[in-house]
This record gives C-alpha cells, structure tokens and sequence, in this order.
C-alpha cells in the first residue's frame, strides 16, 4: 500500500510542501503513517501509507491448527480484542456445527461488552489528545486498567485473553466475579458526569470537534463506514441489534444516533454506548446466576481437528464498527482462508484520505481519532 | 446518565469542576510487588516428576516456542512411556495462550503468577528457560493457569469396543470382540496426540502414532501401509498383541490409554485380503539374490524373517512340524480371541510374496540340522515354546493332570480332548484364562455349566495376565483364586485326579528376589476336580539339534545363547522367538526382524568377500 510502490514522486509546487505524520508521531494511532500534501496549513491531498504493522496473520493462520490460530485473533486489533476471537470462534462453529452451551453465550457478551468499554476508553483518550487535553487520555487509561484487571481475573490475560475457543469458553468465572465486575461498572459510570466536564461539556473540545471531519449519511453508506462512526450520520445501524448474534436479541438496549456526523457527534455517540454497554453488563449479570451448565460443548483434539469443508461469513459489532471473518475450509485441519473484514481499513484508509482534504493541518490527527482507526486491524 | 446536547455550545467553566481530584491519590502510585489472579498466564512450572516429556506440549504450541530438552539424570523408560525430555521455552516467541497447560496429558505443566521477568543474574540473561517447579527466578509463586476439568483438552475417555455378551458367547468359539465401525475408528484414532511413546515401547517399534493419524485421516491403504513396515502379523497383533504401546501411551496417564491395539485390527479390517497383499509387497526387491535360507518352524517369528528375506530377493524356505502355519497364535490362542481365518490371511500374505512353507515336516526326524546346513546359506532356529512346565507336586504325573499348551493344540487341531466336569487350573497367566475359558466353553457345550477354579501365586494386581482376560474370564463364570500355592493333586484309588490342594501364599521371591515361595499352613483349601490343568509356563523343545549340534552351540540358563542380532555360536545358524526371548507374539515378530537383518548382512557381506 505504500504509495511510491505504484506511483512516481511528483515534484510539489513550489507553493506546497510534504508532510508526514508517522509512522512515529504522538498525532498519529499506531504505527501508521498518512502523508500530507499542503499549502500553508490546509491540506491539499492526504496519502495512507499502512502496512508498517504488517503481520501476515490471514496467510499465517492457513499454516496453523484451527485451534493454535486462537492466539493471533486478539493481536489483529489490540484496543478491542474481545470480538475478534469471539467472532473466529462463531465461524469454526458455523462450519463445525458446534452447538455453543447458553452459559457461554452470556460470558461472551459479558467479555464484548467489557471490552467495548475499555476500547472506548482509550479511545476518548486518544481523541481529546489530540486536541491538546491530556488529562482524558489519563483517566481513560487508568479505567481502562480496571477492566483489565478483570479480564486478568477471568481469564489469566489483560490485553490477549485468549479465553474463548471454538465450542464456547475455555474456563468459568472465578467465585466473586459477579460482584467485582458489579463494583467495576458502578465506579465506571459515577465516572461518566466527570467526564462530560471535562470533555463532552468543555467549550474547547466542543468548539474543536464540531464541525471536523463531516461525513455524510450518503457518503458513510458509499464508503462502506460502520459503527460508531456510522451511526453518528444519524443511521441507527447496529449488527447487535440488526443482525443479532449470541444472546443481543435478549437484551434490552438503545441504538445511539447523532445526526451532525462529525468529530463531535462521533464522539459523543462512542460516549452514549459507554452507558448502553453498563446497562447490558447489567443485565447480563443479573441473568448469568440463573444459567447453569456447561462452558463449552464438547470438541474434538486440538491436535486431529478437522474442520468440515464450507465457507462461512460471521460478523459482530466491535466497538470500531462492523467485524467479519470470512473462513473458508477445505475439510483440513488448517483453515484453506481466512480473511478479515475489518472496519478500520475503510475508516483508516479512503475515509480518512476524504476527510482529509480541505481541512487544517492540526484538525488531521483528530479526525484519525475521531474515527476510531486501528492501525494492527488495518495492516493485520 | 447525564444528557448532553449535541448543540450545546459547552462552558469553559464545565472543566474546572474536575479540580476536586487535585487531591485525591494518584492511580499511578507503584504498588509493592504482588502476585498476578488466581488465574493468571504467568511463567511456565513443569512438575518433572509428573511429565513425561512427551513432547505434546511442543506439538500443540502455537509459536514454535518449545523445545524439547534431553536432561540427562532422568529416569528413562520407554516400557512405562516415560523420556528425559523436557520441555524449554522460548520467551522470544511464546505468546501465553497456555494450550501447552490444557493440552498437557499429565497436568504437570502450569503458568505462574509471576508477571515480570527482570534478572540480573548474567546465567539467566536469556529468553530461553528450561523452568521446573520452582519458577524461573527460583522465586517460588503460586500456580496460576492449571490443569482443570473445564479446560481440559485431552480426550481421556476411550471409544467403547463393542463385544459379544458373557451368555451370548460361552457357548460357542466365536469371536468375542466385534471391532470398531468406521466412524469409532476415526474417532478413537482422533484421540492420539501423536507423542510416539507407543512407537518407544513397541518390541517392534511400530509406526503407531503414523498409522493412528492415516485412520483419522481415512486412509486406510496409508495405514495398512505404515503396519506392514515393522509388522507382518498385522491381524494377529490387531487382536492378541500384548499391547506394551498402550501401556506407555501417554493419554493414559490420566485417562485411557488409545485403544492402539484395536485401531490396528481396524485398520486391517477395513481393507480387502488382495490389496493387503498388494501393499506387503509394495518395495519389494525385484532381482533374486540366488540365496537360499531355511527356517524352522512357521511361527511370527520365522515367519516374519521369511517376510522380510523374501522382500530383499532371497528364496526361503520354512520348515513345519503341524500342518497349518502360525505356530502358538494358531495351536495356542483360542479362536475366539483370534479367529483361523485372521490367522490364514497373515500367513497367506507372507506365503504370496514366495516363501514356501513344507508342512508336516519335523526337523531332526524328517530332515536333519546338518542337512540344512549343508544345502542353504543360512539357517534360522525359530521353534517357540511348546513343552508345558510341570509344578512337580505331589501327583502330577497322575491320571487326569494335563498341560495347558497341549490340551489348547488338540483343541484347535480339532481333536478330541477330555471334557471334566469339574477343572482346577494352576497358573495366572494368559495361557491359564485361555485353558480355562477354553474348558469353559466346552463345559457349557457338553455339560451345560461352567464349573473351572484357577488358582495362582500372585496376587490379583500382579497377575501376567491382560486384565481384560481376567474380567472377561469372571464374566464367563471362571472363580479366580489369587495368591494360591500348589501342594498337591489329590487321588482317588485308582490314581486319578479328583482335586487340587492348595495353601495361602505369603510371598513369592525371597530377600535376594529368587523364587522362594512361603505358604500360610493354617490356610489349606482343596479344589475338588476331575481335571488339573497346569500353566506356569513352557519350555523350547530343542530334540531337533540332535546330539552333536546341541553339544556344539553355546547354552545360557538352559536357552540357546544368541548375542544382540540373534547369531548363535555357529556362524550359520540364527536363533529367534519365544525360545530365545520368552512368549509373546510381538516380541517374536520383533526377533524375526532382527534375525533377517542379521541373516542380511552376512549374506551380502560373505557375498562380497567371496
């Protein structure tokens, strides 16, 4: 993807200068790296250069058992792990047939839902960063870190859980978990007024976000914009609720819609979801008491697995947008394709190109924020 | 929640609220060092007295991380499945997912709740960490992910083998076990993690864990194929093999072993009697050597020699007493553990590739040593066990007092032998359940119940015989006494055997661990019986050396002396099998490789000197 592979340098005129942000500049998420054309301080062209957190994980995972491939699915998309296995795991059922027990469908939408809001966590961090606050990003980290310690306590991992497989979930929650993920939540949102002071009420952060990085609802739907960033166009649009997986269709909660689709109306739908994702924790851990019985359906060998041939396409709601795999078996015991329909591709790469142009220098690390990018999901 | 208006302007003020926190404690504060959750993917512990260095851990990693390391020290003993292996890691490259913990056959591998791996002690500046059970700083934390019932992945339970009911077989010879189906087949063979302990503990060293995939995989022609590589006897080791590989099989350690043995009848079951023989043959040299070989006696291990000869060009030639080829699997396994037609296709496979087989000819009457010698290049002496041992007790030499080995030939030679109503039989070993099972069923038949004590030396726990043979022998209405001397057959007055009396063994080596039996007085029993049947073990009939060759050869402890690759002292004559290395058919078969190799090479070598 790195331009001067495909394209000859031009010479700038003499009125325009180069820029490059990244791939190791604080304005900039990850390792990644966008490349500006400017003439004073509006930008003339945006370029993407990924590719700096290339990992090869699709081709690597057809030389690798269906199992082993469980540990690289949280490493495609670091902030927001969670649905990244739990969505591997979905296609090898669909292809195997595995009928995944009650008990692990709600500790699957126990771990979504935990992760969405550490992932929106970083993310506010990040976005108000990038507009000259730093205090958000430390108090997203040091909540973010709360949740951690619970994904610790599940599963033995803080960021690369690594706790579902194929089947359903690899352990049950240790005595206590309930509560602490009770106590957890309900600090999270005495949280919230704290910060809408300090953000979502500042005059500063409202004046810098409004109006930046405008996307149509038109355009969304053209450039194949999902998630947040979608439903911040005023496009109520949610896989958890439009196409329902695990136990959604059960649970009670709200589509958040803005309607302005700019860096502040996608701020603050990322923010709305932080109290949708409470209220269906909530629920989720006032129902999972009642579910008793296995975590996982019986599987066969890790080592002599052989997955039925078929393809199979499973999407899931991240807290970046819309995530799919689409797995391909020819009847081994490696996967013959995988790939992955990762939201930030669209959002990182020709959305942000878009958005770009026209726009002032300062306003270019903030729109990457604001729409949520991650950069190891794009290079994979 | 607190609404926001997306057009609300906001107010500078709205932050400064926040600088109530100015004085509350910073979440950044270092904490004291502390161990991780009760959970926690920590550093590796390997309990080293539990694992068994089977290598699953470093089959199952997703990142090449383990290496397997020879630690020299450790116990080593392929027979119990046990490597001094153990697994190293590589920091470099292990990502904590912890498969090699739930994969792990004996739960000796566990994570810590170790976090941070800091040294400044220069011997562990590496990445790469043999770890043990004191962690590897040899600061001692607490387990962390473990081996658990819910994230267990070794599949412990055994696909169940279906066989004929205790009613439904005692009255007949029919084969008891029925033998997997195809889909039991693929799914007991999906079991095996592939470590080769099986292959280690093989007197043969087969090529189990290559052939227990080909079935998973539903190649049957690729399993038959790796059989054949180490195993002429395939249908006969599918179904009486010892089975030593399941023995060391690592899965078994906590659960059931891989039904190995079974899988192998599977395999060969599968395909048809034609295209078995078109996969022995597969690789078979072309050109004759003009070598000839004679081998006596037509048992696993003769005749697997004469398989393997055949298959490097030289003719052979195999000399048989009995009429029917197999040897003790033929005249002494009953058929309803190995059915004569199973048997027949062996041998007709061995018999496809050329070897002739004379029948009906005794070595030493019809054809003597010294002109085997003189007409062939090499002389293979493969003769098993076929003398029964006596107890020597007080009337044993009486009227109705048999040997086990020669009551099961003339019951599979189709001869007639006495049906007693009652039957006492020394001995626990498998030739014991076999004469009695075999009386058994004839009992049924003839008298129309089962009336047969055995009695035995050891223990039940220590018993020779398969514990399969044992309950299946109680299942047909077998009594088993255990830990039972012999003392001495009792008489009627004409001389016959009318019982078996018996004292309470309390031990049965001395000190020094020579056999030295110490009977109970106080615990006398008498087995009332028309028939004394004793199996305590057989003797080689070695008649056929005649006098001169006998006086020649090397003897040890009354068996023929052979050194490692089976030479006797003369340079033209081989020795293998039961009469060599004691009774078991894959042992044979094991000595029938090593002979033809042996017989090989000096063919060829003698070939170029001359």
């Amino acid at each position: 993807m790195r331009p001067e592979n495909y394209e000859t340098q031009r010479q700038p005129p003499s009125h325009e200068y180069e820029l490059n942000i990244g791939p190791n500049h604080p304005g900039i998420e990850g390792n990644y790296a966008f490349k500006l054309r400017l003439h004073g301080d509006e930008v003339i062209e945006g370029r993407a250069d990924a590719g700096y957190l290339h990992r090869g994980f699709e081709k690597l995972m057809e030389g690798r058992l269906w199992i082993q491939n469980l540990a690289i699915t949280p490493r495609i998309c670091v902030p927001d792990p969670v649905p990244m296995e739990i969505s591997y795991c979905l296609a090898v059922e669909d292809l195997c047939g595995l009928e995944v027990p009650e008990r692990a469908k709600w500790l699957r939408v126990l771990q979504a839902e935990l992760s969405r809001l550490a992932a929106h966590l970083f993310t506010f961090g990040g976005h108000a960063a990038t507009t000259g606050m730093y205090t958000p990003m430390f108090w997203g980290m040091a909540d973010r870190d709360l949740i951690l310690d619970l994904f610790e306590e599940l599963c033995g991992g803080r960021v690369y859980h690594i706790y579902n497989i194929p089947g359903g979930v690899r352990r049950d929650m240790p005595p206590g978990f309930i509560e602490r993920v009770s106590n957890t939540i309900d600090y999270l949102e005495s949280r919230l007024p704290d910060y809408d002071n300090l953000m979502f009420r500042n005059r500063v952060f409202v004046k810098r976000a409004r109006g930046v990085g405008v996307i149509s609802q038109q355009h969304a739907l053209d450039w194949a914009v999902t998630g947040p960033n979608l439903r911040a166009t005023g496009l109520a649009f949610d896989v958890r609720r439009d196409d329902p997986y695990l136990v959604y269709d059960q649970l009670d909660f709200d589509i958040v819609t803005e309607d302005a689709g700019d860096a502040w109306a996608r701020a603050l739908v990322r923010r709305k979801e932080l109290f949708e994702s409470i209220k269906i924790i909530r629920q989720v851990l006032a129902k999972l008491p009642e579910i008793e019985g296995p975590i996982r359906c019986p599987i066969p060998n890790p080592l002599a697995w052989n997955v039925p041939a078929g393809s199979t396409y499973v999407r899931m709601e991240s807290s970046k947008g819309e995530l799919a795999w689409y797995v391909v078996s020819n009847g081994g015991e490696k996967p013959y394709r995988t790939h992955v329909r990762g939201p930030s591709q669209m959002h990182a790469v020709q959305v942000l190109e878009k958005l770009s142009v026209g726009c002032r220098i300062e306003d270019v690390a903030q729109i990457m924020f604001s729409l949520d990018a991650c950069p190891p999901e794009v290079d994979r | 929640m607190s609404r926001i208006d997306p057009n609300d302007k906001g107010s500078i003020l709205a932050p400064l609220k926040n600088l109530q926190f100015f004085g509350r404690k910073a979440v950044t504060e270092s904490l004291d060092p502390r161990p991780a959750s009760a959970n926690y993917r920590g550093f590796h512990l390997n309990d080293w007295e539990a694992c068994i260095g089977c290598s699953t851990c470093q089959k199952v990693c997703d990142n090449a991380a383990i290496t397997m390391a020879e630690v020299p020290g450790l116990p080593e003993d392929p027979e119990k499945g046990v490597r001094n292996l153990r697994p190293a890691i590589d920091y470099g490259r292990c990502c904590w997912c912890a498969l090699c913990v739930d994969l792990c056959p004996t739960g000796s591998i566990s994570l810590s709740r170790e976090y941070v791996h800091t040294c400044t002690d220069p011997e562990l500046d590496s990445y790469f960490v043999l770890p043990d059970s004191s962690g590897i700083h040899g600061v001692a934390y607490d387990k962390g992910w473990a081996k658990h019932a819910e994230s267990d992945m070794v599949a412990l339970e055994r696909t169940d083998m279906p066989e004929l009911a205790p009613e439904a077989r005692i009255g007949n010879f029919d084969e008891i076990v029925d033998g997997y189906d195809r889909n039991q087949g693929i799914i007991e063979a999906s079991r095996c993690v592939q470590c080769g302990m099986c292959h280690d503990a093989c007197p043969t060293h087969m090529n189990a864990p290559e052939y227990i995939r080909a079935i998973w995989q539903d190649d049957i022609e690729e399993a038959v194929r790796q059989i054949y590589r180490t195993n002429p006897f395939a249908h006969t080791c599918g179904r009486v093999c010892t089975h030593r590989c399941e023995t060391a099989c690592s899965v078994g350690h906590r659960g059931e072993p891989i039904a190995i043995r079974w899988l192998k009848r599977f395999a060969m079951d599968q395909l048809s009697h034609e295209r078995v023989k078109q996969i022995a043959a597969e690789g078979r040299q072309s050109s004759p050597s003009g070598q000839r070989i004679a081998i006596i006696g037509a048992g696993p291990a003769g005749l697997t020699a004469a398989y393997d000869l055949a298959m490097q060009g030289h003719a052979v030639k195999v000399f048989e007493a009995m009429g029917a080829a197999g040897g003790m699997t033929r005249y002494g396994i009953p058929y309803y553990r190995l059915p004569a037609d199973k048997l027949d296709n062996d041998v007709d496979v061995i018999t496809s590739l050329g070897v002739e087989i004379q029948y009906d000819t005794r070595v030493g009457t019809d054809v003597t040593m010294e002109q085997l010698r003189d007409d062939y290049d090499a002389v293979l002496i493969a003769v098993g066990l076929w003398m029964g041992r006596s107890t020597r007790v007080r009337g044993a030499d009486a009227e109705g007092v048999h040997r086990a080995v020669e009551l099961l030939r003339k019951v599979a030679d189709g001869e007639s032998i006495p049906v007693p109503k009652r039957a006492v039989i020394i001995g626990g070993g498998n030739v014991a359940m076999d004469i009695a099972r075999t009386l058994a069923r004839l009992q049924k038949r003839k008298h129309g119940q089962v009336a047969i004590t055995l009695t035995a030396l050891e223990d039940i726990d220590h018993f020779l015989a398969d514990p399969d043979e044992i309950r299946e022998a109680r299942e047909e209405g077998v009594e088993i006494l255990d830990a039972r001397g012999p003392q001495e057959v009792m008489l009627d007055g004409q001389g016959r055997a009318t019982g078996l009396r018996t004292l309470k063994v309390l031990s049965i080596f001395d000190g020094q661990g020579r056999f030295a039996p110490k009977f109970d007085d106080a615990d006398e029993l008498v087995h009332d019986g028309d028939m004394v049947v004793e199996a305590i073990g057989q003797a080689a009939d070695v008649n056929l050396l005649g006098e001169a060759l006998t006086e020649e050869l090397e003897w040890q402890r009354g068996r023929l002396r052979v050194d490692e690759q089976l030479r006797t002292s003369a340079d033209w004559l081989w020795a293998a099998g039961d009469m060599v290395r004691g009774p078991d058919v894959v042992s044979a078969v094991a000595d029938g490789h090593r002979a033809a190799a042996s017989i090989h090479d000096h063919l060829m070598i003698s070939e170029q000197a001359a």
